[in-house]
């Protein structure tokens, strides 16, 4: 196949996954957007099957891995529950950081194979600066990956992890990746070793880069390496001179990154103190003195049904909480139940309400619950104050008026689902703990706040079957 | 006149690419946040093409190095593949699963979008 051919066929793979993404925008057009992402990877692995030549043993190999990746590939997907997504993606963003450092690493031993070896059988100095920057940060998402992954799975525990001069090792290991990467351009690829010091130091600083973040900003971490991966990516795109790996990168590069975003201007906090960590470690331990004077109105699922059967508009609030219990199919059914009685019910999903952006949602349509009943914090904050009921499942801190009202508070500022202003707030809890940061709620001691104390599903469920 | 350096064309390339980039996602729907990362990380792995091309090394006529090459293309195209299958099924059994309400109710957008 011409060199220009396959150029043009890698550009239109870059622009099928662009319309894999663009589908996105609503869940009508999503389906049809992952058939152009899995076109598009399609052109581009058969595009260079024909670069490379199909003959002889090649293809036997790419075969037999395609085979055993895929096949486990296809069974992860199949078996995984949606509560694991986050470690899902996690554990995936970490293989696509390991390719990296490979397909690097490759490049640099036979250049010839990928095209861009200079006259000599050598690498041009560039071409050095992008593998190594594309090995570095690979290596970095890898092992941060496995940390991430670990965290979430509670394997490892969701503590930050924080010594002294900290951050001052990770300044020094960057400058280190740094300078290798200069000796090793300057050695005109021949210091191979540098190579792999490189590689050595930015698995190591991946894993620091990830211990002192806390479990509670999680949701930041993940999609940071999603970014990492796709800069990656990208670096290796610019080596290789490949446009559907440029394009692709740029896209997953900057996809990530807004994801970030999102997520700290979810929980108020900016994207620097999410690196730097610490946060979400210590529970406050003040919490428990003044809650000893105030009281609590607590209910029994029959009070709850009977207000929830007479109220004309419900707002649901759920959080990791209620996954954690498996509450959403119960409640799912509580919530049927309420609309044969003639109630309006929606549900208010705050940003960071699950572990990964989006988390809630996709528990919430693995429950059957219809997507357009299912609303953002910021187009439905305005609805509470027509609500009868907010009923809160599982979530705390995301609906703690302090945030709004308590300078001193360390959520202060950051946005919050204002269930206050609903006639009656239901919460569902195991105890009157607080939320992951150690934070009071005081919507607890509030006249028209009815704790529900109880397992999440078990609640949901006496609640439902009160209702008949 | 000299020639312009390629590589500027694919630093152009990418920079505009990030721009599409950036208005793409954020036209995302909120509620699908979950599936864009799990396809976003499904079509990063089209670092396929880069393994790939390693274990072809030897066909190429890569000198000492293809051997070496060709063992780490073999692992890295596992790998990819791991991601690419598992990737792009779990984001199709996501979707699957996003359905309308089944009466028709009083249209309300769920973001602006």
């Amino acid at each position: 196949m011409s060199v220009n051919l396959a150029a043009v066929l890698y550009l239109v793979s870059g622009i099928l996954f662009i319309l894999a993404l663009r589908g996105l925008s609503n869940p009508e057009t999503a389906r049809r957007g992952n058939y152009f992402g899995m076109a598009g990877m399609a052109l581009a692995v058969l595009t260079t099957l024909l670069v490379i030549g199909l003959g002889g043993m090649t293809l036997v190999f790419i075969a037999i891995a395609v085979a055993l990746g895929g096949g486990t590939g296809a069974v992860i997907a199949r078996k995984i529950p949606m509560t694991a997504m986050p470690q899902l993606v996690a554990g995936f963003h970490s293989l696509v950081g390991m390719c990296a450092v490979l397909v690097a690493a490759a490049a640099l031993y036979a250049p010839a194979a990928f095209g861009i070896a200079d006259p000599m059988g050598g690498l041009k100095a560039l071409s050095l600066v992008e593998l190594s920057l594309g090995a570095a940060i690979g290596a970095i998402t890898f092992t941060g990956s496995i940390i991430a992954f670990l965290k979430l799975q509670g394997l490892m525990s969701g503590k930050p992890i924080v010594f002294k001069g900290q951050h001052w090792l990770n300044l020094g290991l960057g400058v280190a990746i740094a300078v290798f990467i200069v000796f090793l351009t300057a050695s005109g690829g021949e210091a191979r070793a540098a190579f792999w010091i490189i590689t050595a130091v930015a698995l190591a600083l991946g894993v620091l880069l990830i211990v002192p973040i806390g479990g509670a900003d999680m949701p930041v971490v993940v999609s940071m390496l999603n970014s990492y991966s796709g800069w990656a990516a990208a670096a290796l795109g610019f080596t290789l001179e490949n446009t559907a790996l440029l394009v692709t990168g740029a896209l997953v590069g900057s996809s990530g990154a807004i994801l970030s975003y999102i997520m700290c201007k979810g929980m108020n906090r900016s994207f620097i103190s999410v690196i730097l960590g610490g946060f979400g470690g210590e529970t406050a331990a003040g919490a428990a003195e003044d809650t000893s004077g105030r009281t609590v109105k607590q209910g029994s699922a029959e009070d709850a049904a009977f207000i929830l059967k007479n109220a004309g508009k419900v707002i649901i609030v759920p959080g990791y909480g209620m996954a954690v219990a498996q509450a959403q199919h119960a409640l799912k059914e509580m919530c049927d139940a309420l609309k044969e009685e003639g109630v309006d019910v929606s549900y208010a999903i705050h940003p960071v309400a699950g572990r990964m952006p989006g988390h809630m949602n996709v528990l919430l349509a693995e429950a059957q619950v219809p997507y357009d009943e299912v609303f953002e914090l910021e187009d439905i904050n305005s609805a509470f104050s027509q609500a009868d009921v907010a009923f809160v499942i599982g979530a705390n801190d995301v609906t703690n008026p302090a945030a709004e009202d308590d300078p001193s508070s360390p959520i202060y500022g950051m946005p919050v689902l204002q269930v206050w202003k609903a006639g009656t707030v239901m919460f569902i809890k195991r105890s009157l703990g607080s939320g992951y940061a150690g934070i009071e709620n005081p919507l607890f001691f509030r006249d028209n706040t009815m704790m529900l104390l109880g397992d999440a599903k078990k609640m949901t469920e006496s609640i439902a079957k009160a209702m008949h | 006149m000299e020639a312009v350096d390629p590589n500027i064309y694919r630093l152009a390339i990418f920079v505009l690419a990030i721009f599409v980039g950036y208005y793409v996602v954020w036209s995302v729907t909120p509620a699908l946040h979950t599936p864009l990362m799990s396809v976003t990380n499904a079509i990063s792995s089209v670092i396929i093409v880069g393994a790939l091309l390693a274990v072809g090394a030897a066909a190429a006529g890569a000198g000492d190095g293809a051997g070496f090459a060709q063992g780490l293309g073999f692992v890295a195209v596992m790998l990819a593949s791991v991601n690419i299958f598992g990737g792009f099924l779990v984001t199709q059994r996501m979707l699957a699963m996003y359905k309308k309400k089944e009466k028709p109710a009083a249209p309300k957008p769920e973001t602006e979008q």
